[in-house]
């Protein structure tokens, strides 16, 4: 475990230094938000009838996918593994004593938490000292903000074992072909717009994929939208696919392994 | 003890000439080409032995070395170190070893060298103590002091490699595999590092397995010597019987004034510019003094000097012979 944590450190150590990056990124996504809660805005007032969430659930989930776009974001993640593989530097992560997908998974995370320390905190206190009806504002109780932390941490367990099978398809390709995993879960995730928007049929069978595990869950308990027992469910959805996901790559990697062939002599 | 017994790899390797007509005929049809890297490849080591793997480039050292690190399964065949096979029982199989790939870094890239090696201490599970020795030892013998605080990025080819060298042997590996250790390196750096694996071997009893082109590491360093060549051992002996076997041979280097002479039987031309000539004799065929006449009867001598043959100029004799 211990060897875990020192890898957790260096990672976290790693992304703490892109600092320029991260205001650049705070920029963007204030931007993004208040873009984003202006189109809701009109659409709402042409029609609040046909408005799936309320609109202070709706301005909720923005800001809050705004501050914690580090944890969910599908794309900006693994490069440097798909590198040791592109590379053949994959030899030396073999010749460790280490489980690789765990060691993956460990870094990934690391890299996501040390992105989001840096940019949450800005964002979520400027949306709480915003002017109504585009501030944040706290869960109804205390349940819900307990619930709303447990099914972020799953979801961005959940995104990252989605990354890391993103990084396997590179045995088998040579290149990363992170775009087109990143169209597809950050479509049905809810990222472009929350899955209540989606038309009814379509909408049943999205949410219960993987994707509706990621940030659609935490970000509507937080909001008050999924409350109650779907509050439950909602959680063992997320459980249910991370053991997928997570067995699904460690099978996948085993697999792929008995291929490696180590790029570059 | 490392026993490797009818080891097979084959790679599958797409072609294509060069040129844009066939780039584009290339995507609809792919033609590949198996590569045999290693073709029932068979050698024992015992427990404290410090072998040379030679070869020529391609001759499958790097894919042998990363086979008994656990990084590749082989196709076919049996390879048991220590009582485990590396690809099936890897993770305790490489606590116990240390690597050094020569052309990779296995040290973090923008954070200094020291923070690097604690990593690696806490993946090894070093103890504090053991860690602290072992640094101790290893910052001495390869002069790494100044380097620990700086970060990866900013060192040298031969001041990397150091580092990556005492990176490979924190946790006081059984066995080392040193893939191309000395690339790279500054005259003094190469002779403490190769004083250094001596000493490792001499004083704990540590397995090396060594690959080089570099003939002078081998002289220095390996008691035996692996020659591979095509996927197969061609070779396996001391350089002391490789030299008898080959160490017959004179190398004879004049600088002349004349016309390039013609070569007789017996001598075999490695080197010929304006004026000067180095040629190989076997003195079974022509004797020494038989080529000086000879030479100076062709073209008028400026300098003469003879010497038994090199290791290197043996080794690339055995290349010839081996056809490899």
């Amino acid at each position: 475990m211990k060897m875990y944590l020192a890898l957790l450190r260096m990672r976290f150590l790693y992304g703490m230094q892109y600092r320029v990056a991260a205001l650049a990124g705070l920029a963007t996504q204030f931007a993004w938000g208040f873009m984003e809660i202006l189109a809701f805005m009109a659409f709402y007032r042409a029609n609040p009838a046909n408005f799936p969430m309320e609109f202070s659930q709706t301005v909720s989930y923005i800001w809050l996918q705004q501050a914690f776009l580090a944890l969910f974001a599908s794309w900006g993640y693994g490069a440097d593994i798909a590198e040791t593989i592109i590379s053949g530097n994959i030899a030396y992560d073999l010749a460790r004593p280490l489980d690789l997908y765990n060691r993956w998974l460990c870094e990934m995370l690391a890299t996501r938490f040390a992105r989001a320390m840096l940019r949450c905190l800005p964002v979520l206190a400027v949306a709480f000292i915003l002017p109504e009806p585009m501030r944040l504002r706290l869960p109804a109780s205390p349940e819900q903000l307990g619930f709303f932390i447990v099914s972020l941490l799953l979801g961005t367990c959940v995104v990252t074992t989605y990354s890391v099978l993103d990084c396997l398809a590179v045995f088998y390709t040579m290149t990363r072909i992170n775009l087109v995993f990143a169209m597809i879960s950050d479509f049905l995730a809810g990222a472009v717009i929350p899955l209540p928007f989606f038309p009814e049929p379509i909408r049943r069978v999205v949410e219960l994929l993987p994707f509706a595990a990621m940030q659609n869950m935490p970000l509507r308990i937080y909001s008050g939208h999924i409350t109650g027992s779907s509050m439950y469910q909602g959680v063992a959805l997320q459980l249910f696919w991370l053991a997928v996901l997570w067995l699904g790559g460690k099978w996948l990697l085993r697999r792929s392994l008995k291929r490696v062939i180590t790029q570059g002599g | 003890m490392i026993q490797v017994a009818n080891i097979s790899k084959s790679f599958k390797v797409a072609k294509r000439e060069a040129g844009f007509g066939r780039a584009v005929k290339a995507l609809f049809s792919r033609q590949y080409e198996l590569i045999q890297a290693l073709d029932h490849l068979s050698f024992t080591i015992d427990d404290g032995e410090m072998v040379g793997y030679i070869g020529p480039n391609g001759a499958g050292k790097s894919t042998t070395i990363k086979i008994m690190c656990g990084v590749l399964t082989p196709d076919a065949g049996e390879c048991v170190i220590n009582g485990r096979v590396p690809w099936k029982d890897r993770l305790p199989h490489v606590r116990e070893i240390g690597v050094v790939f020569g052309q990779r870094s296995q040290l973090w890239w923008d954070v200094p060298v020291g923070d690097s090696f604690e990593l690696i201490r806490d993946i090894y599970g070093v103890n504090a103590k053991l860690y602290r020795s072992n640094l101790e030892q290893l910052t001495a013998l390869l002069d790494l002091q100044e380097l620990l605080q700086t970060p990866a990025r900013s060192l040298s080819l031969g001041q990397r490699m150091r580092c990556e060298i005492a990176a490979s042997l924190l946790h006081s590996p059984k066995i080392l595999f040193l893939d191309e250790p000395t690339i790279g390196l500054d005259a003094v750096s190469k002779i403490a590092v190769r004083k250094f694996i001596k000493k490792l071997n001499s004083e704990y009893g540590t397995t090396v397995i060594l690959t080089t082109h570099d003939m002078q590491d081998i002289e220095a360093l390996a008691q035996r010597i692996l020659l591979i060549g095509k996927g197969r051992i061609l070779l396996d002996g001391s350089l002391a019987e490789m030299r008898k076997r080959f160490d017959q041979r004179k190398t004879v280097v004049i600088e002349y004034l004349g016309e390039l002479p013609p070569l007789i039987l017996g001598m075999e031309l490695i080197e010929a510019s304006e004026g000067r000539l180095v040629l190989a004799v076997d003195p079974h065929i022509l004797p020494v003094s038989e080529v000086i006449t000879y030479l100076a009867s062709q073209v008028e001598l400026l300098d003469l000097a003879v010497s038994s043959i090199s290791a290197e100029e043996m080794v690339a004799a055995m290349y010839r012979e081996y056809r490899i």
